[in-house]
């Protein structure tokens, strides 16, 4: 059996450490290990985008990373969003919009859009379909994915500017 | 599914990481992005016994020019590539290419050296690397060779890189001011390989093909260059008519495998009409 290896990581801001083996995929550390279930199994092939969580500065798909990867990253997930028990614009957005129904995709819709609007805070409605195309949902039919962003990148920029 | 036990390396430079390949040899595999050796390791039909990571290799990553040449990291993801203001200025068709691959997420992790290196031939780094004349360095525990594209693609899941080197970057001539160019795909949905696709470069003077470049994804086990389609324009004004000839020839190239995405006619009727999207475009483009 392969070496267990301890790894470190900062967690929505906070240093968490974990022994696991190297063949343990990321999206397994957080749920089973961490508590963190709001990044979500979907296909667990790399399509759905239901397990999205942002890895230094990137969107990634937790079930095609390997824990072990992650040595001194920094992760955010959904569980680092609201902060104070404000909501984050993109949480409200999605709350006030509808986007959402079952509400499975939405923590890796949101951390998506959060990394987007951070690379392009003020998109366009194509560049919005685009640049969130590698998260699927079943139910919205994605239109009030769309006005979600649009109306979070708004109130964000509102807020940059005061 | 979680892949088979398997021991973790992650080098901090090239030639640690060269001393572990020849250390675990037919054992290793490396990882570059992931995104399609992780896949195939949850599905067991990769199980190697050593990962060696390059994702902490500085110097793999990164794109520059050198006197008339692009050199592009092999670690460089697509999002980079897609991001680079060198590559919108002086190699477009690059980022066309890179815009069709998968999804933004695995953009961020995919690379360039990854997806050539895989052998795939439903990935489309091969076929841009091929209209683009692009060559490959590849480093061994002792010395540095460079592979033009044209004779690195040699199966499906089989290219000339030896089992003790590493991909380190990838040369990419930058393509004559004012070439036309067109990366055409077909794909069912976002983040699925082609049905087919066509890239094209394409150089006019007065009128007439002065150059012209060729290569299909996913229509045979390697991505194929449509040579012949290639001689019929040179030399001649690319009218539609022609256009529709030289999609022609490359369809006689064509030997796709059946699957999901439909049959062999289908797919070699697609690479005709992804071809001649591409030249129609290129066409356009070209000043």
């Amino acid at each position: 059996m392969a070496k267990k290896r301890a790894v470190a990581f900062k967690l929505n801001g906070k240093d968490v450490d974990v022994v696991v083996e190297p063949r343990e995929l990321l999206i397994h550390t957080l749920r089973e290990k961490l508590q963190h279930t709001g990044p979500h199994i979907g296909c667990e092939t790399s399509h759905c985008g239901a397990c999205t969580v942002d890895l230094n500065g990137m969107s990634v798909k937790s079930c095609t990373v390997l824990t072990v990867q992650c040595e001194g990253a920094s992760l955010l997930t959904i569980e680092g969003f609201a902060q104070g028990g404000e909501l984050h614009a993109l949480q409200e957005s999605f709350h006030l919009d509808h986007a959402l129904q079952c509400g499975y995709c939405t923590p890796g819709m949101i951390t998506r859009a959060y990394r987007l609007l951070k690379e392009n805070p003020n998109p366009t409605e194509e560049e919005i379909r685009y640049w969130m195309a590698g998260n699927l949902c079943r139910c919205t039919g994605y239109q009030n994915i769309v006005k979600a962003v649009q109306s979070a990148a708004k109130k964000l920029s509102a807020s940059a500017a005061a | 599914m979680i892949p088979r036990q398997f021991e973790y390396h992650a080098p901090k430079t090239l030639p640690d990481a060269l001393g572990l390949l020849k250390q675990f040899g037919d054992e290793a595999k490396l990882l570059a992005g992931g995104h399609s050796l992780l896949p195939m390791m949850k599905l067991r039909f990769a199980q190697p016994e050593h990962l060696i990571d390059l994702g902490n290799i500085a110097e793999l990553k990164g794109i520059r020019q050198d006197g008339d040449t692009l050199l592009i990291g092999a670690m460089t993801t697509e999002n980079e590539i897609i991001w680079s203001h060198l590559l919108q200025n002086k190699c477009p068709l690059l980022i066309e290419g890179a815009r069709q691959i998968s999804d933004p997420q695995v953009r961020y992790k995919g690379t360039i050296g990854g997806d050539i290196a895989h052998g795939d031939p439903g990935n489309d780094h091969p076929a841009l690397m091929l209209a683009l004349r692009a060559s490959f360095a590849l480093r061994g525990a002792v010395a540095e060779r460079v592979v033009p594209a044209d004779d690195f693609f040699i199966g499906s899941y089989e290219t000339a890189m030896n089992p003790d080197e590493i991909m380190t970057q990838i040369r990419v001539p930058v393509p004559a001011q004012g070439a036309g160019y067109c990366y055409a795909k077909l794909k069912r949905k976002t983040g699925d390989f082609a049905a087919a696709a066509a890239a094209v470069v394409l150089r006019l003077k007065g009128g007439v093909v002065e150059d012209v470049r060729i290569a299909l994804t996913n229509v045979g086990p390697t991505p194929l260059r449509a040579t012949k389609a290639e001689e019929l324009l040179r030399r001649k004004k690319p009218d539609d008519g022609l256009i529709v000839e030289a999609a022609r020839l490359a369809m006689s190239i064509c030997a796709p495998s059946a699957d999901q995405r439909g049959d062999a006619e289908y797919k070699t009727a697609m690479a005709g009409e992804m071809t001649i999207r591409a030249l129609t475009t290129a066409r356009q483009r070209a000043a």
